[in-house]
């Protein structure tokens, strides 16, 4: 039996950049997990909704036009709603320090900002992952 | 019956899921949970689509969904893309084509790795189709990953195999003769929106002329999914080609052979698992190895040495 660590990488909401969350999908892929990436402009029930049916073990959202306190948390609500706590979430991109902590309260479990190594997240997940 | 198997034939899109990871991982406690579905199965028409990179494989499957919904019709998609060989790791992008159907509670669609198998298709493939199939997807489109000559393996669980290719491979077709081109069902010309799509038909028409089919005349379908043009017309020819089987007999002909593929499948896994456990062959096969590589024993002796384990 061999169990992958299985990883969806989306980006919620109107912006278009999308080479961080790249760059992230492919260290995470040369870490051995399995990544799906789904392009831009998701909705928060997009996302839920391929999390369930891939069945993957974290969320990665990736976000750079300031609205995660609204997306992030739309995400982690409705998976919550789902009882999908198994599933491990984590964010990404331009987000202010003082807004970390009511992301890490909506259930954010951690929220990597410009300049993380690519590294940490790859472990973090490896450390952290739920199931 | 097991909770599991109750709640994927009663289409409950979590347990597909979590199943579907079960037998992905060749989890055991997945076992007792496929006999029991296998019953249910049998219903949905299973479509494969494949063909060369970039040919726009997602696109259409996104179309065909779409056309199947309209049809009242429940979707189930398989998406492969391969794993590394060097990670293990798999970056899995069809999706980003289809998102327009994650909302859709009629459609489930699923990624997956190829996880070191060779043909274009990953080895739980067979149970993913009975998974789908028990939980009452009326058609299920299954997209290879992008293929050169001779990933032919999505014949041995497709009831209709679909090639796809694009305007401007011009004397490439020629050279892709064998393999892929004989598996076709129905050919299928993309990106029709692009300039050579006449002269891309008329060069599989007169490849087509060479082959001497009586009964059949494989049908050549120009799409263009970007302009939502021609699938209406490949829908029907899908049908027709179904109808074909059944009438033939070639129906009951193609499931016996998915069948027999899965079976091998089955029993080579169980094989494989049974030689290197340590508990079982692994050191007798170590042994045999380090005797090779000394000269005392040949390759072919020792295989006999390591059936006759099994066998006995």
């Amino acid at each position: 039996m061999v169990k992958k660590i299985r990883v969806l990488v989306a980006k919620p909401g109107l912006d278009g950049h999308d080479r961080g969350a790249k760059i992230v999908a492919r260290a995470l892929r040369d870490a051995g997990m399995e990544v799906v990436y789904t392009g831009l402009h998701q909705t928060a029930e997009q996302i839920v909704n391929t999390a369930m049916q891939e069945d993957v073990d974290v969320v990665g959202l990736s976000l750079l036009s300031g609205a995660h306190m609204t997306l992030f948390v739309d995400v982690a609500v409705s998976m919550k709603e789902k009882k999908m706590d198994d599933v491990l979430i984590i964010g990404g991109g331009i987000i202010p320090q003082e807004d970390v902590p009511g992301l890490k309260k909506a259930g954010i479990a951690e929220v990597f900002g410009p300049g993380t190594p690519v590294e940490e997240i790859v472990n973090y997940i490896k450390k952290n992952v739920k199931r | 019956m097991t909770d599991l198997a109750a709640k994927v034939i009663a289409g409950d899109q979590r347990s597909i899921a979590r199943l579907i990871t079960l037998v992905e991982n060749d989890a055991p406690d997945a076992v007792e949970t496929m006999k029991q579905i296998h019953p249910y199965t049998g219903q949905a028409s299973v479509i494969g689509v494949t063909g060369v990179m970039g040919s726009g494989k997602s696109s259409l499957i996104l179309e065909l969904a779409l056309a199947y919904r309209a049809q009242g019709k429940k979707v189930g998609i398989i998406a492969i893309d391969p794993t590394s060989p060097f990670s293990g790791g798999a970056l899995l992008g069809d999706r980003i084509r289809m998102m327009e159907l994650s909302t859709d509670a009629g459609v489930f669609i699923r990624s997956m790795g190829t996880r070191g198998m060779m043909g274009g298709l990953t080895s739980s493939l067979y149970d993913v189709v009975e998974i789908l199939d028990a939980a009452g997807m009326n058609v299920i489109l299954i997209e290879t990953v992008g293929v050169g000559q001779d990933e032919v393996d999505i014949v041995k669980i497709a009831d209709t195999t679909l090639v796809v290719l694009i305007p401007g491979l011009g004397d490439s077709v020629q050279t892709i003769k064998a393999g892929l081109m004989e598996i076709a069902d129905i050919f299928v010309v993309n990106k029709a929106d692009k300039p050579g799509v006449e002269q891309a038909v008329a060069e599989l028409e007169s490849m087509l002329d060479l082959v001497n089919n009586p009964d059949r005349h494989i049908p050549i379908v120009a799409t263009s999914a970007k302009e939502k043009k021609g699938i209406q017309q490949l829908t029907e020819k899908i049908t027709e080609h179904q109808v074909y089987l059944k009438t033939t007999q070639k129906f009951e002909q193609r499931r016996r052979q998915r069948y027999e593929a899965e079976l091998i499948e089955i029993i080579r896994k169980r094989l494989m698992e049974f030689i290197f456990d340590e508990k079982k062959l692994r050191t007798t096969v170590d042994c045999c190895i380090d005797q090779i590589a000394k000269k005392q024993l040949d390759p072919y002796s020792a295989a006999d040495q390591i059936l006759g384990k099994i066998l006995k």
